[in-house]
């Protein structure tokens, strides 16, 4: 083939590429179990998937289960628009992955790992399994790993069939299991009751890649940077209208002007945090920090240039939802549709400022009343950009009438 | 002494399968994975004998082949073209990209070309955002895409299907 | 659910391994582990709900909290006889400091919470979901079956709906009529998916389940086809079900009335126990009340020529399907035939019979060859009473009223001609039923009692009871008791009634010892010589009622398992028995369904005679009519039948 798979992402500032794989295990092999949640509670990791939910409590409740077996389960189904980073871990620095599920593994006493890896990332499957099999080589996978007597775990790498609901832990765990991806009615959770009915502990691979920073580091150096709510640094996916797009690392609190001028993106009109399902901010926010406590996101940015069309971008984010629902719940399965409908309406100049008022309220209705996190975000992008581009929106000759 | 037909040799492919990732509903995925990857669809039949297989209903099967994009029940072609239509892709120009392969494919998105060689398709985001606008053909990814690539590559896609015909060879490891 | 459990994954070459869960996760409820005692510390948890403070059980849901309060929070996808979906989020409602709204049918109260059902945001929440739902709701409410008696509509009333907010499909999409008992209409479906754990969770026989995804989600059959070509049962308890007019029974009573209005037909109606049980709901009378009586009056005005007891064709099922179970017992106990299909299934049910044929054709052998009561009672209307009466078999309309769906379907069986004609031209359910007195402007409580027709007037409690899980062996069991020890069955159980047989328990088993026998009465003397051979035997039955439970017996049968070992197994393909029936009032639940067996029960204990060979009608048609007796020439071209292997795989 003359035309090469091209994966040539810009990487800059990557603490995982100064963090050689093996130090995270043996202390925490070195530590009493209960110490390594200590630790990770200590250092506030909180999941970089994007909804933050402190890792070290989330062990701390799967430790506490009896139940056994219990199962970790790194969630690889990257499928957020405008985010790769975890692509670009798990191309580089797997080992680090790997080493944090085991970490985790010995913490809440889990016997078997799950990778479930996208199926858009089909092609890392063979490279995930020559890591495993690396590792069980050395003895860092299988029984009695690190020679600790009786630590048993291993790793196996489950593939996803195209669904980003699946993303959601809930409909990740019915995936493996053989179902369509619909969530589950939350309680119970995960840890209480998860893959095949038991305790599971659900993280991104980012966050288990930290896990192994922390433990070879400690927490007082994970946060020496970042802000006191959210700490440490993060990896950040950055594309659109930006002259330097790639995978870079910052702290936890960097204003979002800040990071565009990193990126070369300092004339946009409004950025994406969080991705499809996130929000759009609009320049006059642009001083706002990227953190939980401000503007949360699980690392995806697209930066939005000048000249776009903010309806455009909605009516490109609103398709995506409409596709990739679930369908199981009435508020996200007929919701994200009609308001695909109602900027359609827009474009075309049909829709009236009553039902455009409607359709504001649908929103709200669909963040509140919807069965999981797809639905209860699927509107948020368009209901910020109907806040801050409104006159755009409305400005335009015969869009509402 | 009877002949073996197609549909014996599906039940063995299903077995196959099953005898590495058990007998249970969790192996649903990785078979329809493997059957769709051999047979580019998965027929009336092999969902009934799947669904017997893992001691399952039928339209069980259905319900999840149906559900997952990578899953579809008709046969697709032996290359698939999945373009990104999501954001990132759409600012770096996936229109463009768009209008080449339907004219090179001579397809319009959602069809498959009669001879059984090519389906074009959307997809959803590849997570190659930095490099739009960014396509899959089967597992292997094509990113930065312009016009010129995409007439190349599906020029090289059909000296391949000249070559080779639309038989699939599989190509994932089991 | 610990069964369910593997302790690797996967596990390996494990072919034993089953799942045991049929349905999604995400569609199942997992209840918390109930405390021992309400007095243990942390057993209790305190709600307020409105205002109104209350203790409950740790992990009670709010929906059920609420109820104990008397506070009614709307439902749609939730249903009493199936898991918690919690996907129509109808039910949500405001739980304190929670940032979003919870499913009250799905949420566990397991810390103090304080819950506000009807909040503002509760509120517009639930006008939303309603506008949306009715945005692919097609179909107007007065064009529609289920008008007055529809969820969907009722909700709508209560949320004041007074446009289509968010539009209403104009251009409806195709209705499948192609099944003999369930029409599927999915302009109407609201993807509750209620039907979809009906038929993969408690019936297990998994025809309908959700396909696709998002807006595009629709219930459906194998590849969409048609419900005639698929291994649908006709059960029908997806019909009693579903909240709207997605699944209903195949109707057949606009046919039924233009044969009463044509004076040239005999029209003649058998009613089946159930309906009896069940009817009054539908004229507001509590569930449990029974109309007997006033039916049958009812069924004379609106110009019906003859008003049957199936009961009767019931009693003639206990003596043929008892006689052959005797002839297969002897065969196999006496002369050691090794080849003797045991245990003998029941037949009666038709929704089970089509299960069998599809999913275990190969025990085919093992079905009673005995027809239901209603086709034995048609094969008899046109061919004994057209005789007695002077009629010509082509004028007689024979109507059965049933509770159920699979009749429709069993009636139109092409095996079912045995007269000469189709022994059974329509089957009516409960609903058509009250439909038709409500539209001849019937109030059925007011009107005055009559009793049944003859020449078949007279039937026997054990014909009665055949509307209820267990009744068949009861009758069974106490008429072959008496045949075998020549003892009265009081002697035996008190009054009659044979307590192990009975309840709701899924699958109930009971050993019946035979310490003594007695001569051989008439009726039988042409098959047995003797009884000795059983004399100290044990006989092992069994009662499954929905098919779920069916399979479990079957697949411990494939096993070899102990039920293999037992003579003689009931197996009724709707939960209850007939009186949860897919042809009865709608809605049902483990109350109404406990109420209606109640009212059978009692109806049993005003009946004289109670044993079906005691039943004189029964006497004279062997007497007169079928006089080479039980399971003799006559009854075998009348009275049995053939079953045809389906299998599962379809083309």
């Amino acid at each position: 083939m003359t035309v090469q798979t091209v994966i040539e992402t810009r990487v800059k500032g990557l603490t995982f590429a100064t963090i050689p794989a093996g130090e995270g295990l043996a202390k925490a092999l070195a530590m009493p179990r209960g110490d390594i949640i200590d630790l990770i509670s200590d250092s506030k990791l909180k999941g970089r998937g994007g909804a933050g939910f402190p890792t070290g409590l989330k062990w701390n409740l799967a430790a506490a289960e009896k139940r056994t077996p219990k199962y970790l389960i790194c969630n690889a189904d990257e499928g957020e628009p405008g985010t790769f980073k975890d692509r670009v871990i798990l191309t580089d620095y797997a080992d680090l992955v790997i080493e944090g599920m085991t970490i985790g593994a010995r913490a809440i006493g889990a016997a078997l790992g799950l990778i479930y890896l996208r199926a858009e990332y089909a092609y890392l499957k063979p490279h995930l399994e020559e890591v495993i099999e690396a590792r069980r080589g050395q003895g860092l996978l299988g029984k009695n790993i690190g020679g600790v007597d009786g630590f048993d775990f291993d790793v196996v790498v489950g593939l996803g069939a195209g669904a980003y609901v699946c993303g959601e832990e809930t409909a990740l765990i019915e995936s493996l299991e053989g179902f369509r991806g619909e969530p589950r009615n939350r309680p119970p959770f995960p840890v209480v009751s998860g893959f095949l009915h038991r305790p599971s502990v659900i993280n991104n691979v980012e966050t288990l890649a930290w896990v192994a920073c922390i433990l070879a580091k400690g927490a007082e150096w994970f946060k020496s940077s970042g802000t006191a709510t959210s700490t440490g640094r993060k990896l950040f996916s950055i594309s659109g209208d930006c002259a330097r797009p790639g995978v870079y690392e910052f702290p936890f609190g960097i204003t979002i002007a800040e990071l565009l001028e990193e990126v070369g993106g300092e004339n946009a009109k409004a950025v994406q945090v969080g991705g499809a399902s996130g929000r759009c901010v609009p320049r006059s926010a642009f001083s706002r920090r990227i953190a939980f406590e401000d503007v949360p996101t699980g690392g995806s940015i697209i930066v939005i240039g000048p000249g776009r069309d903010m309806l455009e971008v909605a009516h490109n984010l609103l398709e995506f939802f409409v596709d990739e629902s679930c369908g199981q719940c009435t508020p996200c399965r007929l919701g994200n549709a009609k308001l695909l409908e109602g900027v359609e309406m827009l474009m075309e100049g049909t829709c009236t400022s009553e039902y455009l008022h409607d359709l504001r309220a649908l929103c709200n209705t669909m963040q509140v009343a919807s069965k999981c996190g797809l639905g209860q975000t699927s509107s948020v992008a368009f209901c910020s950009i109907l806040d801050s581009f409104g006159d755009e929106i409305l400005g335009h000759a015969g869009r509402v009438r | 002494m009877a002949l073996i037909t197609e549909r014996d040799r599906l039940r063995e492919d299903v077995i196959a399968i099953a005898e590495l990732t058990g007998f249970n509903r969790s192996s649903l995925i990785p078979i329809l994975q493997e059957i769709k990857a051999k047979y580019g669809g998965i027929d009336s039949y092999a969902m009934q004998l799947i669904a017997d297989v893992l001691d399952i209903h039928p339209v069980e099967v259905y319900g999840v082949a149906t559900f997952y994009a990578f899953l579809r029940p008709e046969t697709e072609g032996r290359f698939v073209f999945r373009l990104c239509r999501t954001l990132s892709c759409e600012f770096a120009g996936k229109d463009l990209v768009a209008r080449q392969l339907r004219e090179d494919l001579g397809l319009e998105f959602g069809e498959t070309s009669p001879d059984g060689a090519f389906t074009l398709t959307w997809t959803n985001c590849l997570g190659m955002c930095d490099q739009g606008p960014a396509m899959l053909v089967n597992d292997r990814v094509y990113t930065q895409l312009t016009p010129a690539k995409v007439r190349t590559i599906v020029d090289e896609y059909r000296t391949l299907v000249e070559e080779q015909g639309v038989e699939r060879v599989s190509e994932r490891a089991r | 659910m610990s069964e369910l459990i593997e302790t690797e994954f996967p596990p390996k070459g494990d072919k034993t391994y089953s799942p045991k869960r049929r349905a999604p996760l995400s569609q199942l409820f997992e209840p918390l582990a109930e405390p021992e005692s309400l007095d243990a510390i942390g057993a209790t948890v305190t709600v307020t709900i409105d205002g109104i403070e209350t203790k409950v059980p740790f992990g009670t849901t709010i929906l059920q909290a609420a109820k104990s309060l008397g506070i009614r929070i709307p439902t749609l996808c939730y249903h009493p006889d199936l898991e918690v979906a919690g996907i129509c989020r109808i039910c949500v409602v405001e739980v304190e400091g929670q940032r979003t709204l919870q499913a009250a049918c799905s949420y566990p109260i397991t810390a103090p919470i304080r819950v506000n059902t009807y909040s503002k945001a509760v509120r517009v929440a639930r006008r939303h979901i309603l506008d949306l739902l009715l945005s692919e709701h097609c179909g107007d409410c007065y064009t529609c079956i289920r008008n007055g008696n529809c969820e969907l509509q009722a909700l709508a009333e209560e949320y004041g709906v007074d446009k289509f907010r968010f539009g209403h499909p104009e251009v409806p999409v195709p209705v499948d009529t192609s099944s003999y008992s369930v029409v599927r209409d999915m302009n109407k479906c609201i993807r509750c998916r209620r039907c979809v754990r009906t038929c993969i969770d408690l019936q297990e026989v998994g025809v309908l389940e959700a396909v696709e995804r998002s807006n595009k989600v629709r219930i459906t059959t194998f590849l969409d086809k048609p419900l005639l070509n698929v291994v649908c049962i006709n059960c029908g308890q997806c019909i009693n079900r579903c909240p709207t007019a997605a699944l209903y029974a195949t109707p057949a009573l606009h046919t039924v009335w233009e044969a009463l209005d044509d004076p040239t037909k005999h029209v003649v109606i058998q009613t089946a126990p159930s309906p009896r049980a069940g009817m009054g709901e539908l004229f507001g009378l509590p569930p449990g009340t029974s109309v007997t009586g006033e039916m049958n009056t009812a069924l004379r005005r609106i110009g019906f020529d003859r008003v049957f007891d199936t009961n009767f064709a019931a009693d003639l099922t206990i003596i043929e399907e008892g006689t052959e179970l005797i002839l297969r017992l002897y065969k196999a106990l006496a002369l050691g035939d090794k080849d003797v299909a045991l245990p003998q299934f029941t037949s009666c049910s038709p929704g089970w019979v089509k299960y069998l044929e599809h999913f275990y054709p190969e025990y085919i052998p093992n079905l009673s060859s005995a027809k239901s009561p209603q086709q034995m009672f048609g094969a008899l209307i046109k061919t004994y009473y057209a005789e007695k009466m002077g009629l010509d078999p082509a004028d007689i309309v024979s109507v059965a009223l049933m509770p159920c769906s699979a009749k429709k379907f069993e009636c139109n069986r092409p095996e079912m001609w045995s007269s000469g004609y189709k022994d059974v031209d329509f089957g009516l359910t409960t609903r058509e039923l009250g439909k038709m007195f409500h539209q001849a402007g019937i109030h059925l409580p007011s009107l005055p009692k009559s009793d049944f027709d003859s020449p078949f007037g007279t039937a026997t409690g054990s014909g009665l009871i055949f509307g209820v899980t267990g009744g068949v062996m009861e009758s069974a069991l106490r008429t072959v008791l008496e045949l075998v020890t020549g003892r009265k069955v009081e002697s035996i159980y008190e009054q009659g009634d044979v307590i192990p047989v009975r309840g709701f328990q899924g699958i109930r088993y009971a050993e019946i010892n035979v310490p003594e026998v007695g001569p051989v009465p008439d009726i039988v003397k042409h098959l047995v010589p003797d009884w000795n051979w059983l004399k100290g035997a044990t006989l092992k039955v069994a009662v499954a009622h929905g098919t779920a439970n069916a399979k479990k017996v079957m697949e411990d049968i494939k096993a070899g398992g102990h039920f293999s070992e037992c003579h003689f197994i009931e197996f009724m393909a709707c939960p209850g028995g007939c009186l949860g029936g897919g042809g009865q009032p709608i809605p049902t639940n483990a109350e109404i369904r406990a109420a209606r067996a109640k009212a059978i029960y009692s109806e049993e204990k005003t009946l004289s005679v109670r044993k079906s060979y005691e039943n004189p009608a029964v006497q004279r048609m062997y007497a007169e009519f079928l006089t080479d007796g039980p399971c003799g020439h006559k009854s075998h071209q009348l009275l049995h039948t053939k079953y045809r292997a389906r299998g599962k795989f379809i083309e």
